[in-house]
C-alpha cells in the first residue's frame, strides 16, 4: 500500500492547552493522510509539548503544505519534517509470552542475544520482552516469536526521533520570540 | 486589521483590582476591546451575560437577531466595512450550532470576529446536559482559535488573546466558550490588551532578498498583472497598492472580496477575476509574463483548472499567510509579510514604467465583453428586466458611493460585476462558502459598522427567504437598509447550470415564492414591485429617498444567464460568452 511512498516524520511543538492534538489531526484528516505512529509527551521545555507523527506521502510538497497548515494554528510554536536519513529513531515494543511456552520452547538466550530483548517480568503465567529500535526490528522478532512461541499480547509504541543536525529549531525560535517580545514592548512604550 | 484604531476603551487597564463576577468582566473586557455593538440572541446558558449587559446599554449596543446566524452574519457585515472586530454572542448548543454556517464564512473570508457562546455549567461537561454542544470539537476547523473558559478568572485573559487573535494577522474568527459557572463565579478583575504571543507572529518578517527579488522580476516585465484580493483592504494598503500599480504601470484585475480596493474607474482597474468576471482579466492571466498576486490566495474559482493556470508567468506571490504560498499555485517570488509595509518596499526599487500597448490589448477584449454581454445586459431596450440593469442603476443613483451587499447566486455575480465603487470596503458578499442567506444579516451588519453610508442589499429570491426572519431585526431597530430583491421565481445560479450542463432538467429549482411586499409590509418595510423597465428609475429614487429600510422587488427575466462564464475546472482562457458566443 506504501510502496514508492516515502515516510516523513513530523516534529511539532505546541504550549500545553486543551485540543491542540484535535487540530492537528484535523489537518491530517482534511490533506486525506493517515497517521502511522503517533508520539507525545512533555519536551524538555516546561510547558511545551512534542508531538512526533509518522505519515507517508509520495509527494514532499504535501509535507511542505500539511506542516505549513500546522504551523499556523494559534498554539502550535513549530512544526518541521524529516525523512528517516535526518533523524535518529526509535520505537518500542512489549511482548507478552506464555511462561510455559516459553519452557516448552526451551531457551530464551538466543532471543535475548540476536534481537538484544530484555526481560520485563517473569512469573508463572507470562514472560514479559522490551524491545527498543526501528519499524523493522521489532517487527522481525515479533514475526520470529509468533512463529516459535507464539505472543499472547503485542503492543509497539510511536516513533519518537531526534535530528542529527546541529540545529535545535525551538530554542533558536524560542530566543528569536524573546527578542521580537522585548522590541515589541519597547516600542509600545514609546 | 489594526486594533488601535478602535475606539479607544472607555474603561482603561485597571491597576486596581475589583471583584467582580464573569459576565461582568466579560462586558468590561469587550469594552476594553473598544466594542460598542453587538449582535446576539439569548438562551439558558448565557443569562448572566445578558443580566449584566442589562446594566451597560450605554456602552455596549446589543442588537437582538432572530436567529443565531443573523448574528453571526451580522457581526462579519460590521467588520468587513468598519475594519473593526465583529461580535456575536450566543447561547450554547444550538444557539452555537446555528452560528456554525457564519463561523466558517468568516474564516474562509478572513473576517475579524469573535464569537461568545454560553457552555453548561462545568461540572455537567461531557454528561450530554441540556443545550449541551461540543463547541470546540465542532469549531476548532472553522476558527483561527478557540477556548473554553470554565472559570472566570480566565475571562479576561481569554478575551484579550480572543481580539488580538482575531484581528491580527491574516484575520479569522474566534470561539470562546464560556461554562455558565465561570459568567456567575466571581473574581478580581484587572485587564491587560494582549499584544504578543511567542506560539503566534501575526506578520512574518519581510525577506529583504525576496523584496529584491520581486522589484527585478517586476523591473524586467514587459506584459505585468497583478491580481488585487482582500488582503489589500484588511492591511489597509489601498494607497500603497495603488502606488505600487501606478508606478509599475501594472493593469490588474480583483477577486471578488478584493472589489472596491481601488476605485472602479481607475484606468489600470480591468475588472473583476475568476467564473464570472471580466473576459480581459482572465485571459491576460494567461498571457501575461509577470503575474502579482497581492493578498489573494488562488481560489479555484479563479484560477479555473490549475494546470493551465498562467503557466507562461513568473509569479510573485504577496500574501501575510505563509500557508497561502505555493498552495495552489507554484511562486517564482514569495513576499511575506503585510502588504501595507511589502508593497512600499518593493515599490521604492522598482522603476517607473508605462506598458500602453499591453494595456490596449485589455481594451479590446473589454470591447468584445461590452458588445456581447454588458451592452445587452445594462442597456436592454426591450423583453423582460434584466438583473444587470437593476444593479447599475442603483449604483448609478447612489453616485458609486454606496456598500453593496450581496447574497449568492446570479444576483451576487451581477452585483458584483456592474456595482461601482469609488470608497474602499464597499463590497460585502460572502466569497469563499458562498453562503445563501448571507446578504441580509450582513448588510444589517454593514449598516451598524458604516452608519453614515448607504448600504443596499442586492438578494435572490431563493437566498432572502433563508434568512427572511431578520425583517423583524431591522423593524426592531429601524435599520435603514435598501433591500433589492431580483425575483426570478428560480434559483437562478443552480437553474443556470441546469440548463448549461444538465440538459436543461430544472429539479427543484422552481420556487412559488410569497408575496414579498407583504411579508415586508408585516414587518412595517416599505416596499414596491417592479414588473415593467419604465417604472424602475422612479422606483430606485424612490428607494434612496426614502428615510428607512425599504424593500424593492424586482421581477426580472425567469432564464437569465450570467455570462461570461468559466465552466467549472476549465481553463480561464475557455470563455462562454453566451447566445452560442465564445473568444
Amino acid at each position: 500500500m506504501n510502496d514508492n511512498k516515502t515516510l516523513y516524520t513530523i516534529t511539532i511543538f505546541s504550549e500545553n492547552t486543551v485540543g491542540v492534538l484535535n487540530q492537528i489531526t484535523t489537518i491530517f484528516t482534511r490533506r486525506q493522510l493517515n497517521i502511522e505512529t503517533l508520539s507525545v509527551s512533555p519536551s524538555a521545555i516546561e510547558g511545551i509539548h512534542k508531538f512526533t507523527i509518522t505519515t507517508f506521502t509520495n509527494d514532499e510538497e504535501v509535507m511542505k503544505k500539511l506542516v505549513r497548515l500546522i504551523d499556523k494554528r494559534v498554539d502550535i510554536l513549530k512544526a518541521y519534517y524529516n525523512t528517516d536519513e535526518d533523524l535518529v529513531h526509535q520505537e518500542l515494543a512489549l511482548y507478552k509470552l506464555s511462561t510455559e511456552k516459553v519452557m516448552e520452547h526451551g531457551s530464551i538466550e538466543y532471543f535475548v542475544r540476536k534481537y538484544n530483548v530484555r526481560i520485563l517480568e517473569v512469573s508463572v503465567d507470562c514472560v514479559v520482552f522490551l524491545k527498543a529500535g526501528h519499524f523493522d526490528e521489532t517487527q522481525g522478532l515479533f514475526e520470529e516469536l509468533s512463529s516459535t512461541i507464539g505472543v499472547l499480547q503485542f503492543v509497539r509504541s510511536g516513533r519518537i526521533a531526534i535530528t542529527k543536525s546541529k540545529v535545535e529549531r525551538l530554542s533558536d525560535m524560542l530566543a528569536k520570540r524573546e527578542e521580537q517580545k522585548s522590541l515589541l514592548l519597547a516600542t509600545q512604550q514609546i | 486589521m489594526e486594533r488601535d484604531k478602535q475606539t479607544q476603551p472607555v474603561i482603561t487597564p485597571t491597576a486596581n483590582k475589583e471583584t467582580l463576577s464573569g459576565s461582568e468582566i466579560l462586558i468590561r473586557a469587550l469594552v476594553a476591546e473598544g466594542v460598542d455593538t453587538v449582535f446576539g440572541y439569548p438562551g439558558g446558558a448565557i443569562m448572566p451575560v445578558f443580566d449584566a449587559l442589562y446594566d451597560h446599554k450605554e456602552r455596549i449596543k446589543h442588537i437582538l437577531v432572530r436567529h443565531e446566524q443573523g448574528a453571526v452574519h451580522a457581526a462579519q457585515g460590521y467588520a468587513r466595512v468598519s475594519e473593526k472586530v465583529g461580535v456575536a454572542l450566543v447561547t450554547s448548543g444550538p444557539g452555537a450550532t446555528n452560528a456554525i454556517t457564519g463561523i466558517t464564512d468568516a474564516m474562509m473570508d478572513s473576517t475579524p470576529m469573535v464569537v461568545i457562546s454560553g457552555q453548561v455549567v462545568s461540572s455537567l461537561l461531557g454528561t450530554d446536559a441540556f443545550q449541551e454542544a461540543d463547541v470546540i470539537g465542532v469549531t476548532q476547523p472553522i476558527t483561527k482559535w478557540v477556548y473554553q473558559v470554565r472559570r472566570a478568572e480566565d475571562i479576561a485573559w481569554a478575551v484579550s488573546r480572543a481580539f488580538h487573535i482575531a484581528a491580527s494577522g491574516r484575520p479569522g474568527p474566534v470561539v470562546l466558550d464560556i461554562a455558565k459557572d465561570a459568567q456567575v463565579n466571581s473574581c478580581d478583575f484587572s485587564y491587560e490588551r494582549t499584544t504578543f504571543l511567542r506560539s503566534y507572529q501575526p506578520i512574518p518578517d519581510p525577506e529583504e532578498d525576496k523584496i529584491q527579488m520581486a522589484a527585478e522580476v517586476i523591473n524586467s516585465a514587459k506584459k505585468p498583472f497583478a491580481l488585487v484580493g482582500q488582503g489589500v483592504i484588511l492591511g489597509n494598503a489601498e494607497e500603497e497598492l495603488i502606488a505600487f500599480l501606478e508606478k509599475g504601470g501594472i493593469p490588474f484585475g480583483s477577486t471578488i472580496l478584493g472589489l472596491s480596493a481601488v476605485p472602479t474607474d481607475h484606468p489600470l482597474n480591468m475588472g473583476m477575476l475568476g467564473m464570472h468576471g471580466n473576459v480581459s482579466p482572465n485571459i491576460k492571466t494567461n498571457e501575461c509574463d509577470v503575474l502579482i498576486a497581492i493578498g489573494m490566495r488562488f481560489d479555484d474559482r479563479v484560477t479555473g483548472d490549475l494546470k493551465t493556470y498562467a503557466k507562461q508567468a513568473k509569479v510573485i506571490h504577496f500574501d501575510i499567510d505563509p500557508a497561502e504560498l505555493d498552495k495552489n499555485v507554484k511562486t517564482t517570488v514569495k513576499v511575506v509579510g503585510d502588504a501595507k509595509q511589502t508593497l512600499p518596499l518593493v515599490t521604492k526599487q522598482m522603476e517607473q514604467r508605462a506598458h500602453p500597448e499591453w494595456l490596449a490589448e485589455f481594451d479590446t477584449y473589454y470591447q468584445k465583453e461590452y458588445d456581447h454581454i454588458i451592452k445587452k445586459e445594462l442597456y436592454p431596450e426591450s423583453g423582460e428586466i434584466k438583473m444587470g440593469e437593476v444593479v447599475h442603476k442603483v449604483t448609478e443613483a447612489t453616485n458609486n458611493e454606496a456598500i453593496c451587499v450581496t447574497d449568492v447566486g446570479q444576483h451576487q455575480m451581477m452585483s458584483t460585476r456592474y456595482f461601482k465603487y469609488t470608497k474602499s470596503r464597499s463590497m460585502v458578499t460572502s466569497g469563499g462558502l458562498g453562503t445563501m442567506g448571507f446578504g441580509l444579516p450582513a448588510g444589517i451588519g454593514a449598516k451598524y459598522g458604516a452608519p453614515d453610508r448607504e448600504v443596499c442589499i442586492f438578494v435572490g429570491d431563493g437566498g432572502l427567504q433563508m434568512t427572511m426572519h431578520e425583517f423583524g431585526t431591522i423593524m426592531d431597530y429601524g435599520v435603514n437598509v435598501k433591500i433589492i430583491l431580483l425575483n426570478n421565481n428560480f434559483l437562478g445560479m443552480v437553474r443556470q447550470w441546469q440548463e448549461l450542463f444538465f440538459d436543461e432538467r430544472y429539479s427543484e429549482t422552481q420556487m412559488k415564492n410569497p408575496d414579498f411586499i407583504k411579508v415586508a409590509d408585516a414587518y412595517g418595510i416599505k416596499g414596491k414591485k417592479v414588473t415593467k423597465r419604465e417604472e424602475l428609475d422612479d422606483a430606485i429614487k424612490e428607494m434612496l429617498d426614502h428615510d428607512g429600510s425599504y424593500l424593492l422587488e424586482v421581477v426580472v427575466e425567469t432564464k437569465g444567464m450570467v455570462y461570461p462564464m468559466v465552466p467549472a475546472g476549465g481553463s480561464i482562457s475557455n470563455i462562454m460568452l453566451g447566445n452560442g458566443y465564445s473568444l
